[in-house]
C-alpha cells in the first residue's frame, strides 16, 4: 500500500446548534493516483469533511494529515480546492479568474503562460477566454473551476460536488478529465451525491448521516448482493401495482420501476419467491440484474420501506375525465430574442406521470413554469384538471400540488405553522384542516418536529414536509421540480411509493428532472433541449432511441443530445 | 374565527407574515432596536433644547430693580450660572468666547428710572452663532424681564412702533423637546412599517419561497394585502408606545383626538407601506431591500419638513414633498400633540406649514399674527428680541 496523500482518522465535528454530528469517527484515506470517491446524500458530511482537509475548519476529535502534515499546518500551495460554489468570480473573464487563482497560489510569472496553455486546451474552453465566468453554462463553470484548481498542479485535489448542476454529457468529460489527472499520480477526492458516480471510482467512502457506512473498492460492496438483484418485465400500466404488492412482500427489501420492468432486491438468505407470491403475472421471469451501488447502499441501511402508502390510501379518488388532466399546446416562451422555450407540446392523460427531461437552462423549466401559472406564455396555451391556463390561473392553481426542487417552505416557521398556512392557503378551514393536517402529521411522521423551524430539520423530513404541504388539499394533479434530488435512496423510495400510490388513485403527476433515476417512473417524458423538443415517449422508448442494447436513461438522454448537436450542426 | 371572517386564505396569509416576522431574528431586531435608537438619539441626543445656560451681567445701576431682574433669572430653572461682568470689553469677550450666550446691560439710572416710571430699558446681546438658542433664552429673558414689570404693577405703554410682542402658542415654553418627540411618532412608525415591509416579498424570493406562494391559489391582491398587515400593526404599535412614553417621560401633551390620530397613522402607514411594498417587488435580495428602503426613507423624512421647513426648499422638491406621505402625517401629528387640531384641519387637504417663518411673521399686522399662528404656528414659534419696562 503506498503512503497516502492525505488521511483523516477518527474524525468528529458537531456544529453548534445540531443535534446529529456532521461527522462522527470517520477515517479514510486518499491515495494518489486513485479517484477516491466521497459519496452520500445531501447533509451526510461530505463537505464538512473536504473543508477539515483544505484546512478551513478544525475537527472535534480525530486527525487531519495532509502530505504527513496537520492539514491547517500544511503546503495549501499543493492542494487544488474546488468549492461547491462561490468557487468563480462571475464577473470575471475566464482568464481573468485563472490569472487570480495564479496569484492567489503565487504561481511564479515564468510558469504562467505555460500552466494556462495547458489548461485551456485540457478543459477545451481557449475558445471562452473573454467570457464572464458567470455567462458559461454548469457544465463549463465546473471545468473552470477545475482548470481553476489545477492552475498549480497540486498533489491533493479535493473537489466538492462537481456534478452538481451539470449535465450528464459534460458530467461525463468532466470525470474522463479527472481521471486523466488522478492517473498522472494526484491523488483526487471527488465528492457526490449521485450513487452511480460511485461505482467508476477506485475506492469508496460512504456517509451517511455523518457515519462511514463502508470504505473500500465499490466493487466489495456491490458483491455482497450478487444475486439477489433482479429485473423483471411488467407491461403496460401495472407495474405501479405490482412494484406495490412486490414491496409489500417481506423477501423483496428493495425494488424501483425502470421503464417497463421492475427492479427488485431480495433480502439476504431468503429463497426468491415465486412470481405468483410477488404480485407478478404467472408467466413472468425474474432475470438476475448486474447489482448497482445504490442497492448496495439500501442493503446497508436494511432495505427500503414496504410498498403501501397511507398517503395514497386516504387520498380521495380522482374522477375519470375525457379531456387530458394537463395539455400544453404549442407553448413558447421569449425574453427579449432569446427563445427559452419553442413550441412545447404534449398533454397527459389523467392517472399518468409525464415527465420533461433535458440538461440545464434547455427550456424545461420554462415549460414548467408556464404549466404552473408561474410564467405567462408569449404564444401557445395550456390547461390543468381542464381550467385554461390565461383565463382561470387562480382555479388552475387550486387544482395542482407544487414541491419545488430547492427547499420552499417557511424555514423561520415552525411545521405546525407551516402546515396550517398551506391548508389556508388551499381554502381548507376549521375541521377539514384540522383532519389534513393531522392526517399529514401521521403519514409523514412529523410529531416530533412540530415546534421545529422547518428549515432545521435534516434534509428528508424537509422534503417530506414539503410533499406533506403539497397534498393537503388532495389536488388532481402534482408538479414536481427535481423532487428528490439529493435525497438519500431510503427518502426517495418512500416517496415514489406516496407518487405511485397516489397515480393509481388517479392523480396525474408532471415532474422534471436531469436525475435519470426519476425520469424512470414516468408513463413517458420528453426531452428538451435548446428550447425544443428532441424527443417523447415511454422511458423505454427512449432508451431504445439511443440504438445500443441495454442502455440506461443516462446512455439514451446522452445519444439524444448529441444527436440533435450533429443534426444542426449539418443544418 | 380569523378564518371565518377573512376566508381561511387571507386569514392563513396573514397569520404567516405575522410569523415571518416575528420568528426571523433579522425581522425581530428590527422591530426593537430601531424604536430604542431613535428614543435615545432623538428624546435626548438631537434636542436643541436650552438648558444649563450662563448670562453675563453688566451691572452699572446696581440698583433694587436691576437685582431683582437678575436674581430671578439666576433662579430660573434654565439658568444654571450667572457671571457678573465689570465692563464693556469683558461683555464683549465672555460672548466671543462663548462663555455666556447672552449678556445683559442695566444702565446706572435703571432703578431709579424704573422707581421713576419714566420707562426704563434693558440692553441685551446675544451669541449670534447660536441663533436658535439664543433666540430661545431671548424668550426666557423676556418672560422674567415682563414678570418683573408686572410684579412692579407698571402699565405697559403701547410697543414702539416696529416691533410686535409676540407670544409662543402651543409651546409657551419653547421647549424643543416638544417639536422633536411628536415628530418621532412619525420617524418610528415611517422606519419599521417600511423596514418590516421591504424585507417582505425581498425574503421570499431570496430564500425560494416566492414560486410556491405565486402557484398556490391566492389572488395578487389576498398576497398584497397579507404582506400589508403587518408593518401596518407594527407601526401601530410603535406609534402608540410613543403615544405613551411622549407623555409620560417627556412630558409633551397630547391634546387632540386620539380618534382623529388612529385614522390619520392607519393612512400613513397604509401609504408607506405601499412605497415599501415597491422597494421589496423590485429587490431580489434582501440585502437590496435593506439599501432600498435605506435610500428612501431618507428623502421621505428631509422631506417631511422635520429635518428643514418645506418653505425653504427649492420648488420643485417642494412639489415631491407634496406627494410625501410623512410631511401630511408630520402636521397632523404635531398638531394633535401639540394644538389640539380639529378634525376639520386634520383632513383637510391644504399646505400647511409646521415651520413659522419668523422675518416674515414679524411684519404681519396684529389681529391676522394670532389667528395665523393658531393655523399655522406649531412646536417653535417665534418671539421678538425687544420689550420693555415701563
Amino acid at each position: 500500500m503506498t503512503d497516502p496523500v492525505a488521511s483523516v482518522a477518527a474524525l468528529t465535528k458537531r456544529f453548534a446548534g445540531q443535534s446529529v454530528p456532521a461527522l462522527d469517527a470517520v477515517s479514510m484515506r486518499i491515495e494518489p493516483g486513485r479517484m477516491t470517491g466521497l459519496v452520500g446524500p445531501d447533509g451526510a458530511g461530505k463537505t464538512t469533511l473536504i473543508r477539515i482537509l483544505a484546512g478551513l475548519i478544525d475537527p472535534d476529535r480525530g486527525s487531519a494529515t495532509v502530505f504527513g502534515r496537520p492539514a491547517t499546518d500544511t503546503d495549501r500551495a499543493m492542494i487544488g480546492y474546488m468549492p461547491q460554489r462561490f468557487g468563480l468570480y462571475e464577473d470575471l473573464t475566464v482568464i481573468e479568474n485563472l490569472a487570480l487563482y495564479a496569484d492567489l497560489r503565487g504561481l511564479p510569472a515564468a510558469e504562467r503562460r505555460a500552466s494556462f496553455d495547458r489548461l485551456l486546451d485540457f478543459t477545451d474552453l481557449r475558445r471562452f477566454t473573454a467570457r464572464l465566468a458567470g455567462q458559461l453554462s454548469g457544465g463549463m463553470k465546473q471545468k473552470l473551476g477545475l482548470a481553476c484548481a489545477m492552475v498549480r498542479a497540486p498533489h491533493l485535489l479535493l473537489l466538492d460536488e462537481p456534478g452538481v448542476g451539470v449535465d450528464p454529457v459534460s458530467r461525463r468529460e468532466l470525470w474522463a478529465m479527472v481521471k486523466d489527472l488522478a492517473s498522472d499520480g494526484i491523488g483526487v477526492l471527488w465528492s457526490t451525491a449521485y450513487l452511480d458516480e460511485a461505482e467508476k471510482c477506485d475506492t469508496v467512502t460512504l456517509l451517511n448521516e455523518g457515519r462511514a457506512l463502508y470504505d473500500g473498492p465499490p466493487q466489495d460492496l456491490t458483491d455482497t448482493i450478487r444475486d439477489r438483484v433482479f429485473r423483471v418485465g411488467v407491461p403496460g400500466a401495472g407495474r405501479r401495482v405490482t412494484l406495490r404488492h412486490a414491496l409489500d412482500n417481506p423477501a423483496v427489501i428493495d425494488g424501483t420501476v425502470q421503464g417497463d420492468a421492475l427492479r427488485l432486491m431480495i433480502r439476504a438468505d431468503t429463497p426468491v419467491p415465486t412470481a405468483v407470491a410477488l404480485g407478478l403475472a404467472p408467466g413472468a421471469t425474474l432475470v438476475p440484474a448486474r447489482p448497482r451501488f445504490e442497492d448496495a447502499f439500501i442493503d446497508l441501511l436494511g432495505g427500503g420501506p414496504s410498498g403501501s402508502s397511507q398517503l395514497a390510501d386516504h387520498y380521495r379518488q380522482i374522477p375519470q375525465t375525457d379531456a387530458p388532466a394537463i395539455d400544453a399546446d404549442r407553448l413558447t416562451r421569449r425574453f427579449g430574442d432569446f427563445t427559452a422555450a419553442d413550441h412545447v407540446s404534449f398533454n397527459v392523460p389523467r392517472g399518468q406521470i409525464f415527465g420533461l427531461l433535458g440538461p440545464n437552462g434547455a427550456g424545461k423549466s420554462t415549460t414548467f413554469k408556464m404549466l404552473c401559472g408561474l410564467l405567462t406564455p408569449s404564444e401557445g396555451n395550456g390547461s390543468v384538471a381542464g381550467f385554461d391556463l390565461r383565463k382561470a390561473k387562480a382555479d388552475a392553481r387550486q387544482s395542482l400540488g407544487y414541491m419545488a426542487q430547492k427547499f420552499s417552505l417557511y424555514g423561520d416557521l415552525s411545521v405546525q405553522q407551516n402546515l396550517n398556512f398551506f391548508a389556508g392557503t388551499y381554502g381548507l378551514h376549521g375541521g377539514a384542516a384540522r383532519d389534513a393536517i393531522d392526517r399529514a402529521i401521521a403519514i409523514f411522521h412529523l410529531d416530533r418536529y412540530l415546534k421545529v423551524n422547518a428549515g432545521t430539520m435534516p434534509l428528508g423530513f424537509k422534503q417530506r414536509l414539503a410533499l406533506a404541504c403539497a397534498v393537503l388539499h388532495q389536488p388532481p394533479v402534482l408538479f414536481l421540480d427535481e423532487p428528490t434530488s439529493g435525497v438519500d435512496p431510503l427518502v426517495r423510495r418512500e416517496f415514489w411509493n406516496h407518487i405511485n400510490g397516489m397515480v393509481e388513485k388517479g392523480v396525474t403527476v408532471l415532474v422534471t428532472t436531469h436525475f435519470m433515476d426519476e425520469a424512470e417512473y414516468c408513463d413517458r417524458a420528453t426531452l428538451i433541449y435548446r428550447a425544443r423538443q428532441i424527443a417523447t415517449g415511454t422511458p423505454d422508448e427512449l432508451k431504445a432511441m439511443a440504438g445500443k442494447a441495454d442502455a440506461t436513461m443516462e446512455d439514451a438522454f446522452i445519444a439524444l443530445i448529441e444527436a440533435s448537436d450533429l443534426q444542426r450542426e449539418a443544418a | 374565527m380569523i378564518a371565518a371572517l377573512l376566508g381561511p386564505r387571507l386569514a392563513a396569509i396573514i397569520v404567516k407574515e405575522l410569523w415571518a416576522v416575528l420568528r426571523d431574528p433579522r425581522a425581530r431586531i428590527s422591530l426593537i432596536l430601531p424604536p430604542l435608537i431613535q428614543l435615545v438619539v432623538f428624546g435626548y441626543a438631537s434636542t436643541m433644547e436650552v438648558k444649563h445656560v450662563t448670562i453675563g451681567v453688566l451691572d452699572r445701576d446696581g440698583g433694587q430693580w436691576s437685582h431683582e431682574i437678575v436674581q430671578r433669572l439666576a433662579g430660573s430653572p434654565t439658568v444654571q450660572r450667572i457671571v457678573r461682568l465689570d465692563s464693556e470689553a469683558a461683555l464683549a469677550r465672555a460672548i466671543d468666547t462663548q462663555q455666556v450666550i447672552a449678556a445683559l446691560r442695566f444702565d446706572p439710572h435703571f432703578s431709579a428710572d424704573v422707581s421713576a416710571r419714566r420707562g426704563a430699558t434693558v440692553g441685551t446681546v446675544f451669541d449670534g452663532r447660536k441663533s436658535n438658542a439664543a433666540q430661545i433664552v431671548g424668550g426666557y429673558i423676556d418672560r422674567i424681564v415682563s414678570g418683573v414689570s408686572a410684579d412692579i404693577h407698571l402699565a405697559r405703554p403701547p410697543p414702539p412702533p416696529g416691533s410686535a410682542n409676540v407670544t409662543a402658542w402651543f409651546n409657551p415654553n419653547l421647549d424643543y423637546l416638544w417639536f422633536t418627540i411628536p415628530s418621532l411618532v412619525v420617524v418610528i412608525s415611517l422606519v419599521s412599517a417600511t423596514s418590516v415591509v421591504s424585507q417582505s416579498v425581498a425574503r421570499e424570493k431570496e430564500l425560494g419561497t416566492y414560486d410556491q406562494l405565486m402557484v398556490s391559489p391566492f389572488r395578487v391582491w389576498e398576497i398584497l394585502a397579507g404582506k400589508m398587515v403587518p408593518p401596518v400593526l407594527i407601526g401601530m404599535a410603535n406609534a402608540t408606545l410613543y403615544l405613551v412614553v411622549n407623555p409620560l417621560a417627556f412630558g409633551v401633551p397630547f391634546t387632540g383626538s386620539l380618534w382623529l390620530f388612529y385614522p390619520a397613522l392607519l393612512v400613513f402607514l397604509l401609504a408607506v407601506a405601499g412605497i415599501g411594498m415597491l422597494v421589496s417587488v423590485v429587490a431580489n435580495t434582501q440585502q437590496q431591500a435593506f439599501l432600498g428602503m435605506f435610500a428612501l426613507t431618507v428623502p421621505v423624512f428631509l422631506l417631511s419638513g422635520y429635518a428643514a421647513p418645506i418653505d425653504n426648499i427649492p420648488p420643485f422638491l417642494q412639489v415631491l414633498a407634496e406627494a410625501n406621505p410623512a410631511k401630511h402625517f408630520l402636521i397632523v401629528t404635531e398638531g394633535l400633540f401639540l394644538k389640539g387640531m380639529p378634525a376639520s384641519e386634520v383632513f383637510a387637504v391644504r399646505r400647511q406649514n409646521i415651520w413659522h417663518i419668523r422675518r416674515r411673521k414679524l411684519t404681519e399686522s396684529g389681529p391676522r399674527l394670532g389667528f395665523g399662528f393658531r393655523r399655522r404656528a406649531c412646536g417653535v414659534a417665534s418671539v421678538d428680541v425687544r420689550w420693555s419696562v415701563a
